[in-house]
């Protein structure tokens, strides 16, 4: 007798369905990944220059930092699925699969979050200058 | 516990072809990116953390190494955005006729190098774009 019951093996088995909300979330991100960074890199060629000053006083003007950590948190996300695709293809051993899966979500939750508090941290010190 | 995913199909199992170069391509570039992903944050925390922690970031990225890594950085989000764009257009079941992906495939590699030398252009080059 095993002590499973008949409804987890089967979810074993077959669709698990889980596949589509994967797959559906990657396009989401990637879509949503477009406009936001082609955004980030022509308002960075456009800073005047890329010492900390100049860096610091566009991240926390107007719009900037709600639209830096809505990059982060699409571009987290997107990795985070993209990786555990390659890590799932490429890694055999079952124990050695679950562990680096684990490792890599908890490693891109916390590089988002670390990066949105820079960015808040930024926002909320840099003293707004006219002009 | 975690239920058994699929995995994508071993490569020894195709004949070589031009859609493959692509595909291999996609998936290098994203990991590229993965870990760009991390220098970019690094960058943000030294510049919430001050002069002295950014000047060190700044010492990093210009070094040749940084600056080669910038530039390969570069390379593969161009070419993972127009790559990943044909992706896109595919999922919506468009361009999956053999001649329309070949097709396809000619356009991301022409974007690629026309985004990447434009961005290298004004990054080193400097002037004003926006
Ligand atoms: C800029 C806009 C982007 C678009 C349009 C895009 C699009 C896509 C698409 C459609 C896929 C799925 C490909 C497939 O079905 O095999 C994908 C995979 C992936 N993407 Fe992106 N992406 C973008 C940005 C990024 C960024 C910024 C990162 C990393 C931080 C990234 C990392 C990945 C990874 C690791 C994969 C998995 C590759 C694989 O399974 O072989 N992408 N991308």
């Amino acid at each position: 007798m095993s002590l499973q019951s008949p409804l987890t093996r089967v979810r074993g088995r077959g669709s698990a369905k889980s596949g589509v909300s994967h797959w559906w979330v990657q396009r989401v991100t990637a879509v949503t990944l477009v406009p936001l960074t082609l955004w980030f890199v022509v308002k960075l060629l456009g800073l005047p220059s890329l010492n900390i000053g100049d860096v610091r006083e566009w991240v926390a003007e107007g719009w900037t930092p709600v639209l830096l950590i809505m990059l982060l948190g699409a571009m987290a996300w997107h990795s985070a699925l993209g990786v555990q695709v390659v890590l799932e293809d490429y890694i055999r051993l079952k124990s050695l699969k679950v562990a680096a899966l684990f490792t890599s979500t908890i490693f891109h939750v916390l590089v988002a979050i670390a990066g949105s508090y820079a960015v808040l941290r930024i926002a909320l010190t840099t003293p707004i200058t006219a002009g | 516990m975690m239920r058994e995913r699929p995995l994508s199909p071993h490569l020894d199992i195709y004949k070589f072809a031009y859609t493959m170069a692509t595909s291999i391509a996609h998936r290098a570039s994203g990991i590229v990116l993965a870990f760009g992903f991390n220098l970019l944050v690094w960058w943000l925390m030294a510049a919430a953390a001050g002069p002295a922690a950014y000047e060190r970031v700044q010492g990093v990225v210009g070094s040749w190494l940084g600056q080669l890594a910038l530039a390969g950085w570069l390379l593969a989000f161009a070419y993972h955005l127009f790559n990943g764009l044909r992706h896109l257009n595919w999922d919506m079941g468009r361009g999956l006729e053999r001649a329309e992906a070949r097709r396809s495939a000619l356009w991301v590699v022409i974007a690629t190098v026309v985004l990447t030398a434009w961005i290298g252009y004004v990054a080193f080059f400097g002037g004003e774009t926006a």
